[in-house]
């Protein structure tokens, strides 16, 4: 006779309860959380960087979580914008779970942020499980990395609210082909609003920042209702 | 990799739902969808490594691999996705966001090895 005992258990259930804690904390806090994925070397940091800098020029209270495998380098980096900025040390995963995430809150008062940004390790794949209590997920297409790469990860296109194709300035020089990339991504993930920034000679920077300043009006806005 | 952490997740969950510590499972059913993100070949692998030593030690894992499911708005269907999923109505050309199946990561059952 076989037995056969009926579990029915969704497996990430105990990550997305917490994510879903940490989305009420963060509502009831009125900070805006984005989550940054994206491949090793497509410019996270280096955007994270001028944004948190842009930002905080602006008179927004901001702060950074910084997810990868070892060392502090990116979190000493950020450090430099002035703004407060803590490594989330993996020690061989390669992914932030939420549990990571509110560990590393500890002492700091989110009602006095405006913004929350959660650099994730650099991976394409493994992120896209993990529901980290955020309000949207930002996923990167350097130009260096080639136009059908959403095709070959759409789990994380899919799972993400907005793209950013990073590097432009060097479109040209790599004969990155937009037309093809635009429509990789909407054929993996419909209607994404897609932003095309250069952190370093700074195009788009502009639009990105006005993005994220309308993000965090519509939250004032539904808060005080 | 994630499919360790899913794969000891696994082994904990079923522990946690056995009746008895004495109880070993014989084979363990799943439900995966395509848009999940774990990869089926590398989560077999690592379940062998996550089982032993476990109740679930040497047990079978029945993966059931569920195909992207979008619903089209303009022509009122269901329809199954292919590989790499593109979410756009083959029927009328309109994109197709809703997504009706694909994630799910779940433990279904499992078969308990007979007492002797």
């Amino acid at each position: 006779m076989t037995r056969i005992l009926e579990v029915r258990k969704n497996i990430l259930k105990k990550n997305d309860m917490l994510a879903g804690d940490l989305r009420d904390k963060f509502q009831s806090a009125g900070v805006c959380v984005v989550d940054l994925v994206s491949s090793p070397g497509a410019g996270k940091t280096e955007l994270l960087e001028k944004t948190l800098e842009k930002l905080s020029d602006k008179g927004y209270e901001v702060a950074a979580l910084v997810g990868d495998l070892e060392t502090e380098n990116d979190a000493n980096r950020l450090a430099r914008s002035g703004v407060p900025v803590r490594q989330i040390e993996t020690h061989g995963i390669c992914h932030l779970e939420a549990e990571m995430v509110d560990n590393h809150l500890r002492d700091w008062d989110l009602s006095k942020l405006d913004f929350l940004f959660i650099e994730n390790v650099g991976n394409l794949v493994c992120p896209s499980s993990y529901d980290l209590g955020e309000d949207f997920r930002v996923v990167f297409l350097a130009v260096t990395e080639g136009e059908d790469k959403p095709l070959k990860y759409p789990t994380i296109y899919n799972s993400s609210d907005v793209a950013i194709i990073t590097k432009i300035d060097l479109a040209e020089a790599v004969e990155f082909d937009r037309q093809t990339a635009v429509e990789s991504i909407h054929s993996v993930r419909p209607g994404i609003p897609i932003l095309e920034v250069s952190a370093k000679k700074e195009i788009g920077m502009d639009e990105w920042i006005s993005f994220l300043e309308s993000k965090v009006n519509k939250k004032a806005t539904v808060a005080e209702v | 990799m994630h499919e360790l952490s899913i794969a000891v997740i696994i082994v904990e969950t079923v522990e946690e739902n056995l009746p008895s510590k004495e109880e070993k499972v014989e084979k363990v059913f799943l439900k995966i969808g395509k848009l999940s993100g774990v990869v089926k070949d590398a989560l077999l692998f690592s379940f062998e490594i996550a089982a032993k030593d476990s109740q679930m030690e040497n047990a079978v894992v029945e993966i059931e691999e569920l195909p992207v499911i979008v619903f089209c708005d303009s022509c009122e269907m269901s329809l199954e996705l292919g590989d790499p999923p593109i979410f756009r109505c083959e029927n009328c050309g309109e994109a197709t966001p809703k997504i009706e199946q694909g994630k799910e990561l779940e433990i279904v059952s499992v078969e308990l090895k007979n007492k002797k």
